[in-house]
């Protein structure tokens, strides 16, 4: 079931077009990554999503029907510049962006305490925003995020200061936010966190979508037939016609070796040859990291364009 | 609750709990009770101290014994005693002053010379100089022999006092008093400029602050911009409306307190009389000749306060209220479309220039209105909405017909919906807009920009 569908969206600023004709669809209870280099038009696909701006062409869509204004209180959005009043006290404020999002005063309190101390930052209550440090204000931020419970949250860039620690207790409340039934969109340059946490991605270039679908797809279809075969004790597979070796390392017992197959690919014919060739602890296809097919579709993209 | 009232509170809480607000209100109602205080005890305590002063004739006893003594004066008229003798020694015999008459003052004004250590006032000098003059006509005529001079003399001695009377339409008179509308035309001129000036840029401050802390992205997500812009424009016009409310009664009562504690016995009586004097005056205003009731008995302070008293009060209050937050929704939405288009407070000077000219425009204006409140100038400048709280303010304490407030009032809450309506255009673009630096023709796009 798809929760959120953007159609054939467009919207061109003064001077540059910062989105043409992107569609992204978002299944429910998912993780759905919005990738793209600096200036790719991310936010201003995100700020459509929030209606903070209206996109000059195209249609979108929340639960199969068209998205109104409303909409926006089911929506939980953690922008990438994110501020809050330097001088009033933490807990007010979180109070007043709860309120704004339609809770009442004493829900929104009882939801604030749950979260502030699940997240360790009760204590912080009473003190203004200006005396936290950056990763204290993007905790607040966070919980005055996710507190009235929306089913859609739209994170950008949300690891962007937060140590490892808080890095890693924050993908685990998206997680178990998704866990409950939310869907979440969230654009990050942070490749790892895209691999542990996205079903599925959209990568987003110069306005146009150049990639999209399941993580699991796109990393398999990058693959470029290439293998990962782990040998017990030091071993250096001789290749033969249907493969050649990329690149071979021995630690602590292990040999780990990478090999590129020939076409047509023969996985019968490659495994035989590395079980002759010592003990196979493992063989797997070598899936390429996010961030390596980041990097190669955005340059092979801005190398076709540089060339039109 | 409706988001926008959310937000109203907000901006009104944060606000009227700042340190900068309350020492403000505090404050402020001591400078203004010292406005109203320091000229009364002035004139009340002018120089109470009994005086006596010695009257020299230079061997002649024609004045002799024509000052009259009056309060606080007493003449002492000594014969034989030539000036010289007592020149440098009347201080020690007790003497305030010495009053010189040469023999020649019949033919020679400049005859008569009053030698005091301290400054004498006013009032002393008026007196001397009346009763001398009096004397010198009495005994000019004197020389006509004419037959029952001094029956003749009380019935044509006639005492002037201007009193200004503005009649309106209806024909019904009201003394007025120009000192007090020109310290009023001042006071809500310039009161005017600066809480439309300081209530203006603090909606502006409010928008940098909430554009560079970028938690505008945050709350454009739960509500319209059009909804936070307006909601911090009424929320601190809210802040206004309750600092000077707690202006006037804080003033108010200091100035209750000093009336009571610190004016001598009597000031309030005579305070408290005078709407009754005032009330016959009006009553034998059309035959001004014959009112011989008051202005005798009204002394100087007296009059101050009777002029006071006597202003439109009803109509300046209100019209200050109507204009201060008209002047206020016109200049704070354009100071919001500053804010907003700017990404902090320095780059605000050039878009600042436009909207200051017209204020300060009108500042000046103002106070040249109070020398001439029916000039052209005035007129129209109290009828364009940009200038019009301010020079309006000026203007009506000298008595404005009616069609020209109404008008006034009238342009004005049209160009603030004009007004409103584009700072939201701005504003809407303008508070996501970061990094680049705005220009004019910027802001002509945003304006234009549909949806």
């Amino acid at each position: 079931m798809i929760l959120f569908e953007a159609k054939d969206v467009t919207k061109r600023f003064a001077t540059q077009t910062a989105l043409d004709g992107v569609s992204v669809s978002v299944p429910e209870q998912s993780i759905y990554g919005l990738l793209g280099p600096n200036g790719a038009g991310k936010t201003t696909l995100i700020r459509i999503i929030n209606q903070i701006t209206a996109p000059d062409s195209g249609e979108l869509f929340l639960n199969g029907r068209p998205m109104r204004q409303e909409d926006v209180n089911i929506i939980g959005y953690l922008p990438e510049e994110r501020g809050l009043y330097k001088k009033m006290k933490v807990g007010e404020q979180a109070l007043y962006l709860a309120q704004l999002k339609g809770l009442n005063h004493s829900e929104a309190m009882r939801r604030l305490k749950y979260w502030f101390k699940k997240l360790d930052i009760i204590d912080w209550w009473d003190k203004k925003v200006e005396e936290l440090s950056k990763g204290m204000q993007q905790k607040v931020q966070f919980v005055t995020t996710v507190l009235h419970e929306p089913r859609l949250l739209i994170f950008d860039e949300p690891f962007t200061g937060f140590d490892p620690i808080n890095v890693k207790q924050i993908k685990e409340e998206i997680l178990f936010l998704r866990e409950r039934g939310a869907t979440i969109i969230f654009s990050t340059h942070n490749m790892s966190s895209v691999e542990e946490l996205c079903d599925n991605i959209t990568l987003i270039n110069k306005a146009h979508t150049i990639l999209e679908g399941s993580v699991e797809k796109i990393r398999h279809e990058w693959a470029g037939n290439e293998f990962e075969i782990v040998f017990a004790g030091e071993v250096t597979p001789s290749p033969n016609g249907h493969f050649t070796v990329l690149s071979s390392a021995f630690d602590e017992g292990k040999s780990k070796v990478l090999v590129k197959a020939a076409e047509p690919v023969d996985n019968n014919a490659i495994l035989s040859a590395m079980t002759a060739a010592g003990t196979v602890l493992s063989f797997n296809p070598a899936l390429p990291s996010m961030n390596e097919i980041f990097i190669r579709v955005v340059e092979t993209k801005n190398r076709e364009s540089a060339k039109n | 609750m409706n988001k926008i009232a959310l937000i109203i509170q907000r901006e009104y809480i944060t606000r009227v709990r700042k340190k900068s607000f309350i020492i403000m209100t505090l404050l402020t109602p001591f400078l203004f009770a010292l406005i109203f205080i320091i000229p009364a005890l002035v004139m009340t305590n002018e120089d109470k101290e009994f005086k006596k002063i010695a009257v020299i004739e230079d061997g002649s006893d024609l004045f002799t014994n024509v000052i009259a003594d009056t309060r606080d004066v007493d003449f002492e008229y000594l014969s034989g005693v030539k000036l010289n003798d007592i020149k440098n020694t009347f201080s020690e015999m007790g003497y305030y002053g010495v009053l010189y008459i040469s023999p020649d003052l019949v033919t020679n004004p400049d005859a008569i010379q009053l030698i005091s250590r301290k400054q004498p006032p006013i009032g002393l000098l008026d007196h001397i100089s009346g009763s001398l003059e009096k004397e010198i006509e009495r005994q000019k005529l004197l020389a006509y022999n004419i037959e029952n001079l001094d029956e003749i003399l009380r019935t044509i001695n006639t005492s002037v006092r201007v009193q200004t009377i503005k009649m309106d339409e209806t024909g019904s008179a009201r003394e007025t008093s120009t000192g007090i509308s020109m310290a009023l035309a001042y006071i809500g001129g310039f009161l005017m400029y600066m809480l439309v000036f300081m209530f203006g840029s603090m909606v502006m401050r409010g928008v940098i602050e909430e554009k560079t802390n970028r938690i505008v992205e945050v709350i454009v997500s739960s509500v319209k911009p059009v909804q936070l812009m307006l909601g911090k424009i009424i929320g601190v016009a809210l802040v206004g409306l309750t600092q000077f409310a707690l202006w006037i009664v804080l003033t108010l009562a200091l100035v209750m307190i000093v009336k009571t504690n610190l004016l001598p016995e009597g000031t309030m009586e005579q305070i408290q009389q005078l709407p009754r004097s005032l009330a016959e005056a009006d009553q034998s205003v059309p035959g001004a000749a014959t009112t011989t009731v008051t202005p005798e008995q009204l002394t100087e302070f007296q009059e101050i306060f009777a002029g006071a008293l006597n202003q439109p009060w009803g109509l300046i209050i209100f019209s200050f209220i109507f204009y201060f937050l008209t002047g206020y929704l016109l200049y704070a939405s354009l100071f919001a479309a500053i804010g907003s288009a700017v990404d902090n407070e320095t780059e605000t000077q050039q878009f600042m220039l436009p909207v200051t000219i017209p204020i300060i425009l009108g500042l000046v204006v103002a106070m040249g209105t109070m020398q001439n409140p029916e000039s052209s100038l005035s007129f129209w400048f109290s009828i364009i909405p940009f200038t019009s709280p301010i020079v309006m303010m000026a203007r009506i304490p000298f008595d404005v017909p009616a069609w020209e407030i109404a008008l006034s009032m009238g342009l004005m809450l049209l160009t603030i919906f004009g007004a409103v309506w584009m700072a939201a255009k701005i504003y809407r673009t303008g508070i996501l807009m970061y990094g680049k630096k705005t220009s004019y023709k910027e802001l002509w796009k945003w304006l234009t920009y549909k949806g």
